[in-house]
């Protein structure tokens, strides 16, 4: 199991742990952390599951996808050099500890 | 103290039951599903999980430990048999009698089956709502096998994309002049049939189903209404579903395309209330009611927060998407009474959005492999503004660009 951290936006933290294999978005979902909306539900197809990934993490994911990049732009205040759809990171090994944030809202 | 019974465990029973507690609701909460299966994800049922790239466990929306330590009462495989609206109580189908302070209606909508009479009880005749439905034909989806699409809405759409992917001999059948015709322009309807018919999908439009026959009890063939007859190893159809109201209908429930609710998701007995695809509502000046995930979990959670005399008059924002072959659908808005259509190429090969227009108003888009359009297009729609035609039609200016029409106000009242 892997374990990570939501940060949400007014201090608060979840932390919490997810298969590997599944998503960022999933475990997010699973432990009902506030401000994922992830209306989609993992379809890359809304912008609703948006978080900033600490940059120690943020380096180590595979890069965004076309899709994925282009949802972002529209996304509540996005961060190039943070911002990723948690729908879109899937968890390994690697990502142990992964701390993400949660935005002010959603769109 | 008398619980919130929510009846439908699907995507609305579950935002609806997450809500509450998260608005700090005390009330037990029993969430009554028909279903074996806890509360799940149906729009990958016809995409991912057909792929089976999806595990059964990872449909769930919330892991079993949810419902505990959420103090919610997690009834599943339970059917409901009646409301007895008046005195709020709600009989199970093995006749328990729960006593509710309050009820909430999410019970979805059935798809329509084919006749007994023209074959649709026949083995190998599948429809496409639930999990059952998709492991029952997930053995079906055998390279070389043949079969027929009957229906050429989306869900029809995404199991011909499915099955062709996975190398089936794919017919689609549409009893109407085209595909999608009820929920698209045919702008969007002509580009979809080039895509399918590109991955070798055979497309058969103006053309119903008379009749399936078996053998053995299985389907085998099926006469079509141009006379016709082609062999179907099996059978996916898709042609629509009917909102869940049976039992509302039966406790004496205002019915109106949907169980009739007000704004703020209140039916037409005190106490009771609806959310998701089964309920109507007020929508600009009309009643609408919409099949769609979003629509499920907004209304669900708006209802919650009225139950706790918290609410706000629900403003839906409707959206949808649809993924097929390699092209993912966005729609932003409802495109009923639109005069017109603008197509809008996208920025790279191969994407295109087409803009539904009532007037100078816009409504709607189709946005295919297009995200920015789509995004673009749902703000406008939220703020009530439109862009200026001409220039949305012409790909040399970017969206950024594209100027918004003058506001528009409602017919002014005459001087």
């Amino acid at each position: 199991m892997i374990t990570v951290t939501f940060e949400g936006a007014d201090g608060s933290r979840i932390t919490t742990k997810a298969r590997p294999g599944t998503t960022l978005m999933e475990a997010a979902r699973a432990a009902s952390v506030p401000g994922i909306l992830a209306e989609c539900g993992g379809a890359c197809s809304c912008s609703t599951c948006h978080v900033y990934v600490a940059p120690d993490f943020f380096d180590l994911l595979e890069p965004a996808g076309e899709m994925e990049l282009d949802l972002l732009d529209f996304a509540w205040e996005p961060d190039p050099a943070s911002s990723r759809l948690s729908c879109q990171i899937v968890l390994n090994e690697a990502l142990e500890g992964l701390v993400a944030r949660v935005p002010e809202r959603q769109g | 103290m008398k619980p919130i019974v929510i009846i439908g465990a699907g995507q609305a029973g579950l935002a609806l039951a997450a809500k509450l507690r998260a608005l700090g609701c005390e009330t037990p909460i029993k969430l009554i599903g028909a279903e074996p299966a806890p509360p799940y994800q149906r729009p990958p049922l016809s995409k991912k999980y057909m792929f089976g790239e999806l595990d059964r466990e990872r449909l769930y929306l919330r892991p079993e430990t949810f419902y505990a330590e959420n103090a919610i009462e997690l009834i599943t495989g339970t059917c409901v048999a009646a409301i007895e609206a008046a005195e709020k109580i709600v009989v199970l189908d093995d006749g328990t009698r729960i006593a509710a302070s309050q009820i909430a209606l999410c019970t979805g909508a059935d798809p329509i089956r084919l006749p007994a009479a023209i074959g649709g009880d026949l083995a190998g005749v599948y429809t496409m709502r639930n999990l059952a439905d998709a492991d029952a034909m997930a053995d079906e989806f055998r390279p070389g096998a043949r079969v027929l699409i009957v229906g050429g809405g989306y869900i029809g759409l995404e199991a011909a994309a499915v099955a062709a992917a996975k190398g089936l001999q794919v017919t689609l059948v549409e009893m109407a002049p085209r595909i999608l015709a009820r929920v698209a322009c045919a702008e969007t309807a002509t580009w979809f049939k080039a895509l399918h018919q590109s991955h070798g999908v055979d497309i058969r439009e103006g053309i119903g189903l008379s009749e399936l026959t078996g053998k053995g009890g299985r389907v085998a063939r099926a006469r079509l209404s141009d006379g016709s007859d082609i062999e179907a190893d099996f059978v996916v159809v898709g042609i629509g579903v009917r909102p869940g109201v049976a039992l509302a209908e039966a406790a004496g429930l205002a019915i109106e395309n949907g169980i009739r609710t007000d704004a703020f998701g209140a039916a037409s007995a005190p106490g009771i209330w609806a959310a998701g695809d089964c309920a109507s509502f007020p929508f600009q000046g009309c009643r609408i009611r919409l099949e769609s995930v979003p629509n499920a979990i907004d209304q669900a959670e708006a209802v919650a927060a009225a139950m706790l005399g918290q609410g706000a008059p629900y403003v839906a924002k409707p959206w949808f998407w649809s993924d097929q072959f390699d092209v993912k659908l966005q729609i932003a808005g409802l495109n009923t009474g639109h005069d017109r259509v603008i197509v809008r190429q996208g920025d790279k090969l191969g994407t295109v959005s087409h803009w539904y227009f009532a007037g100078t108003r816009l409504l709607a888009v189709d946005a295919m492999n297009d995200p920015r359009a789509y995004m673009t297009a749902k703000r406008w729609i939220e703020a009530g503004q439109s862009p200026e035609p001409a220039s949305l039609a012409d790909p040399a200016i970017p969206l950024k660009s594209v100027p918004l029409a003058a506001p528009q106000t409602e017919l002014a009242e005459a001087p």
